[in-house]
């Protein structure tokens, strides 16, 4: 046995689940699917007195439409995402994003909230609801609240979430109108974490202007990281007019925090990353300008 | 750290211990059920030598732990052929491609495209191959597994 020894808490409901958390402190730390958590543990990179599985509360599992966008259970798992024709219908660059996550033994497991919580700036389902805007809803004695994307990475492996908050549900708006969603990454087994990569959604009005655009980048900063200074300079502006290269290196100019390993240099994953950005907003807009 | 009871069928028999929660599915098969075709290779997730199905979804059990699993249906290499002793279509696929050489990835391999045929039966070659993506064969005789998963395929495997 490789984990270091913990006491293990399986709670039936979210609010016994917040309790728990509550009552046990910093030594407790949540378990969904376990595919990021239990090989840090078997690694000893972390260890915990004590694991709260949440693998059956209920009410923790789901996609349901609501407020023109799409709640999914924090417990849904990476391989539910897949089969769903209302994700598929609904976020086309979550369906996209999806395959993308682990081998398909991990998306059996591995689940939406659990991604979203372990924050790995490497992952994907970060970059999807940093680029949409999602909500995430997260469940403490005190109540719920709902912490915007944008404000819920906050360093490796850090969120916003307290030590006694679960994170039960995310909301992912569904963009409508003249769309197009498209994730690029480059990695060196498909599968792996990405090397680098982006996932992009872009609106366009009647006129061909850019109405919204979202870009989350993936494995190119400490935490999950969105482009805005390239968002910001393509919004608004023609679509013919945007240079896809151009946004690519705005996209990369600010990042400070590239990882650098024996999988790639941080110049090179900062090349990669402007490439990949590049192809996926022109991939995006294609789709776009086509629907 | 307290000990906590597990339930499960595995290969269809019921099995139970008291086990420590930190005692991983694997671990639960090979030691508490002498299951020792579900191999160990990385321990964290990488490699996929230990993949089983877990109520019928292919899962590496490095990255479950025994206490999850409680009441949930295994199925692991053992199981997987005819209770005459026979082997499975994708086995026999195996044996007859030579998808396999050292034989050590060979149990999670056969797990994993087991589930995959289940649920894409009429697979691309581009399909297989991110179908095999999880499984490492450190002997590289990838081309043989490839041919296998194709022809078990082509043979409406179970």
């Amino acid at each position: 046995m490789k984990p270091a020894p913990f006491d293990y808490h399986r709670p039936e409901t979210a609010t016994e689940a917040v309790g728990l958390l509550a009552e046990l402190g910093d030594e407790a730390k949540v378990l969904a699917g376990g595919q990021s958590l239990i090989p840090m543990l078997a690694l000893r990179l972390t260890a915990f007195g004590h694991l709260v599985d949440v693998g059956r509360v209920d009410g923790l599992r789901g996609i349901e439409r609501r407020n023109g966008g799409l709640w999914i259970g924090a417990g849904t798992t990476a391989a539910t995402v897949e089969r769903s024709a209302d994700v598929a219908a609904a976020l086309p660059l979550l369906a996209r994003a999806t395959p993308f996550v682990g081998h398909f033994q991990i998306r059996n497991r591995g689940t939406v909230g659990g991604s979203l919580a372990h924050a790995d700036p490497a992952a994907e389902y970060p970059a999807v609801a940093l680029a949409l805007d999602a909500d995430l809803e997260a469940l403490s004695p005190r109540g719920t609240r709902c912490i915007p994307a944008g404000a819920f990475f906050t360093g490796l492996w850090g969120t916003a979430l307290e030590p006694d908050e679960l994170l039960t549900g995310v909301t992912f708006p569904a963009w409508s109108g003249r769309c197009g969603f498209a994730v690029e990454e480059v990695a060196r087994r498909h599968g792996d974490f990405a090397i680098a990569g982006a996932a992009v959604a872009v609106e366009l009005g009647g006129d061909d202007a850019v109405r919204r655009c979202g870009i989350g980048l993936i494995g190119l900063g400490s935490t999950p990281v969105r482009a805005g200074r390239a968002e910001a300079a393509a919004t608004g502006a023609t679509v013919g007019d945007v240079d896809a290269d151009e946004v690519g290196r705005l996209a990369v100019a600010d990042l400070d925090a590239v990882p650098s390993d024996l999988h790639g240099s941080a110049a090179y994953r900062t090349r990669v990353g402007a490439v990949t950005v590049a192809r996926a907003w022109s991939a995006a807009v294609e789709e776009a300008r086509g629907g | 750290m307290a000990d906590v009871d597990v339930r499960m069928t595995v290969n269809g028999l019921p099995r139970e211990a008291r086990v420590e929660p930190r005692l991983t599915l694997a671990d639960f098969l090979r030691d508490r059920c002498h299951l020792t075709g579900t191999h160990l290779g990385c321990e964290h997730g990488v490699c996929g030598a230990c993949t089983v199905l877990l109520d019928g979804a292919a899962v590496r059990a490095c990255l479950v732990f025994a206490v999850q699993a409680d009441g949930a249906e295994v199925t692991t290499i053992e199981g997987l052929g005819p209770a005459d002793g026979g082997l499975s279509a994708v086995q026999r696929a195996f044996r007859d491609c030579h998808g396999l050489q050292c034989g050590f990835c060979t149990p999670g391999f056969v797990v994993s495209v087991t589930a995959f045929l289940r649920d894409n039966p009429d697979p691309t070659d581009e399909e297989i191959r991110h179908g095999l993506a999880g499984n490492l064969c450190r002997c590289t005789g990838y081309q043989g597994i490839l041919a296998a998963a194709r022809q078990a395929a082509g043979s409406g495997a179970e």
